[in-house]
């Protein structure tokens, strides 16, 4: 069965992640005739002997005019076995924002030094956003590692460093492996430079890297999108038809649990599970689903099914970590809306409490966030919402604020003291504003 | 929550009729499936999550339709809108842009389709604006950038504020780089430098009056994930995508079908050649592959041995400048 692997890249300028990148789609065979003519002439264009592969990444004219990269760009490649989906992020032009983007979907990270270079600030930055996204995994390709002669002493000496940078930010499974994408090597293919290297390469790791979190290990989350009620116009057989439409956020429900619905707290069971158009057994986290239930109770849009047994308590006090994405810095005070699952309500930032030091990965006092920044803050929500720890539900965790006005995403937030939570586990607060 | 306005005609099946009448694993009326995997398949994570944007638009959008032209990702598009939805039918509107340079067999299957589907369809005409003057005829006799203003009108004048699509990232450079729901502003426009970070799968679709959203479910397919896909949830698409005889002229590389909108140049030879479609456009630009891919099986294989794009092999029109998509996304088509 193939399935999917959601990655980000990360990576400083200069590093060779356009090159990686690059060489990852033609070495797995995913760059075409047509696409790699274009590349070759603009190589050609520009004076070059070979096809430069980073060229393959380059998106819009102004991105190719100026050399620079705007915005997160998707690829595709696949193996036999697994689809990847690759979020590819640019190191320089608004850094946070677009390793935050790339980072909130991934599975995994791939994160690229150079080897000369070994681990720079920006490093320890990309490694302080996977660790607060809370990606699974993290892999860190050293690359140019032709560049230091293919050194085994280097590489390990790298490779402490950065299991040393990852353990102190709280990452648990994080892998180094030695790469040069520009000559191809331990990328898809092996390489007798590097013959004292026995690990696998980046693709074959990316290819059994397990995708996404064990679903039976969470608790049964069901953010409510829509109530689907045919009335006439689905047949005489569905005439009498009420199913709350969702993707089931995490966890697995089957027919005849018991669940609340939140905010009210009714509590009654699942009579029937649609998987569109299929009546099934169970439904687990990731598949988009219809729940019918035993009893009539009023829930619509907005509310959530959950597992009665675990049910988290609404609250419209949460304390939450920031990562500020708008132009307009954020003070104590500001009235934003709040999108979390499938409700948005109204917010007011009472307290902007603290900034993150991406660089000591230290929280300092602070009081107001600009572009860029990640701090933490506490909101008063006009409505209760179902919230929990993002460390605990990535997908029951996270919010979007908004600029109410505009209409912009002003930050990307997660409920809890992410920063005390994740950057120093051993002085994670005991207990949390939710 | 949205206030559709679907029409339903009284001799039409029901979705699960029509979703479920070729299915080979048919189910029997309350037969329960087991679901015990855990695991999504590529195909089963695709359709889950393109499910999941397609009910979140409805859900908070107005006035949201869907863009339905016969090709192979609207009819894609429009099968996972009908399961979205399951019982009830589709509940928004398609729109179909009418370049007036269709192929008959595509037209003959959106009116099949949407009769059998029982969904209302506007149709917005290429030609009615060249009629009347408000648009002119191009030199090079293609339609194509002539979509945008009849398809900005058509979006006007019935105020969706929210029209699907099936674009997808795989298909060219600057969709790599577009959102899943993105912001237009009220002369269409794609801003790709002020674009909003998507982030988990909340999506933002606020917007002020005059301005609409572009919904793309289909953001993370690649062309052979939407051809399994057409395999296992065997989709009907219109009869060209298959290989058949075709009187075709060679310009410039590609393939075109002599008719009414292809008339053979002097130098050209017309030839009887076994083709199919990759892609399904304005009849003027959009070329045949030779295949003899009869059915969707050959044609995944075809698909996964080949080495052309989509797009390069077959749109004239993608071919006039390297950024040539990304001009037209920018001046409001997409």
């Amino acid at each position: 069965m193939s399935t999917l692997l959601r990655l980000a890249t990360a990576g400083s300028v200069d590093d060779g992640k356009s090159t990686l990148v690059g060489r990852l789609l033609f070495d797995s065979k995913s760059v075409l005739a047509d696409q790699l003519e274009s590349v070759e002439r603009v190589s050609r264009d520009r004076g070059l002997e070979g096809a430069d592969l980073a060229l393959l990444t380059d998106g819009l004219r102004a991105e190719r005019e100026q050399g620079i990269t705007i915005d997160v760009a998707y690829r595709y490649f696949a193996t036999a076995n697994r689809t990847f989906i690759l979020a590819d992020c640019p190191g320089h032009v608004q850094y946070t924002r677009n390793t935050v983007t790339g980072a909130s979907t991934a599975d995994a990270v791939v994160l690229l030094i150079d080897a000369r270079k070994g681990l720079l600030e920006q490093t320890r930055r990309h490694l302080a956003v996977a660790s607060l996204l809370r990606v699974p995994h993290v892999v860190v390709a050293v690359n140019k590692i032709d560049l230091v002669d293919y050194s085994q002493a280097r590489f390990e000496e790298l490779e402490r460093d950065i299991t040393a940078a990852a353990s102190a930010l709280g990452i648990a499974s994080i892998t180094a492996l030695p790469v040069s994408a520009l000559e191809g090597v331990n990328v898809v293919d092996r390489s007798p430079h590097t013959s004292w290297y026995a690990g696998p390469t980046l693709l074959e790791l990316l290819e059994t890297l397990p995708s996404g979190a064990d679903v039976q290990d969470g608790s049964f989350r069901f953010p409510v999108q829509y109530v689907i009620r045919p009335q006439l116009a689905g047949g005489e057989e569905f005439r009498d038809y009420r199913g709350y439409a969702g993707r089931v956020a995490s966890g697995v429900v089957r027919i005849n649990d018991e669940v609340t619905v939140l905010p009210s707290g009714k509590t009654t069971r699942v009579a029937g599970i649609d998987l569109l158009g299929k009546p099934v057994s169970a439904a687990f986290a990731g598949q988009s689903a219809t729940i019918r239930l035993a009893d009539e109770i009023d829930v619509t849009r907005g509310d959530s099914l959950v597992s009665r047994s675990d049910a988290p308590a609404p609250t419209a006090d949460v304390q939450g970590t920031l990562a500020w994405l708008a132009e307009q810095p954020l003070r104590s005070g500001a009235r934003v809306l709040l999108k979390h699952t499938t409700t948005t309500v109204q917010a007011i930032v009472r307290e902007v409490s603290g900034k993150l030091n991406l660089d000591t990965a230290a929280v300092e006092p602070g009081e107001s966030l600009e572009l860029n920044d990640i701090g933490t803050v506490t909101l008063r929500l006009a409505s209760p919402i179902a919230a929990e720890e993002y460390a605990r539900n990535r997908a029951t965790g996270s919010f979007l604020l908004i600029d109410p006005a505009s209409g912009y995403t002003l930050a990307a937030g997660m409920v809890g003291n992410a920063l005390t939570g994740t950057i120093n586990p051993e002085t994670r607060p005991l207990s949390y504003a939710i | 929550m949205s206030t559709p306005t679907v029409t339903h005609t009284k001799d039409t099946d029901t979705v699960s009729d029509v979703l479920f009448a070729q299915g080979e694993d048919q189910l029997e009326a309350n037969e329960l499936v087991e679901n015990q995997g855990f695991e999504l398949s590529l195909l089963d994570a695709l359709e889950a999550e393109a499910v999941h944007i397609i009910r979140e638009v409805v859900a908070e959008f107005e006035r949201p339709a869907l863009l339905f032209s016969g090709g192979k990702d609207s009819v894609v598009m429009l099968h996972l809108a009908a399961k979205a939805f399951w019982p009830a039918p589709v509940p928004i509107p398609l729109l179909h842009v009418d370049t007036g340079h269709n192929f008959p067999e595509v037209l003959e299957f959106r009116d099949d389709t949407v009769a059998r589907l029982g969904v209302r369809l506007e149709v917005a005409r290429v030609q009615d604006y060249i009629d009347d003057g408000r648009l002119q005829e191009r030199a090079d006799g293609t339609r194509n950038p002539l979509q945008t203003q009849p398809l900005l009108d058509a979006i006007s004048q019935h105020r969706f504020d929210a029209l699907f699509g099936g674009g997808r990232r795989d298909e060219e450079k600057a969709r790599a780089k577009e959102r899943v729901i993105s912001l237009r502003d009220e002369f269409g426009q794609w801003d790709p430098r002020n674009q909003r970070p998507e982030l988990w799968d909340l999506y933002n679709g606020r917007h002020r009056p005059g301005e609409h959203v572009r919904a793309f479910p289909l953001s993370n397919w690649t062309e052979l994930d939407v051809w399994r896909y057409i395999e296992r949830e065997n989709i009907d698409l219109p009869p060209l995508y298959y290989a058949h005889y075709r009187d075709v002229v060679e310009r410039d590389g590609m393939l075109l079908a002599v008719g009414e909108f292809i008339t053979p140049r002097e130098s050209e030879t017309v030839e009887s050649r076994l083709v199919r479609y990759r892609t399904v456009g304005d009849m003027s630009c959009t070329g045949a592959v030779e295949s003899d891919a009869k059915d969707v099986a050959d044609v995944i294989t075809e698909i996964a041995a080949t080495r052309i794009t989509e797009r390069g092999a077959t749109r004239a029109d993608d071919r006039l400048s390297e950024a040539a998509m990304e001009d037209r996304k920018k001046e409001g088509y997409f």
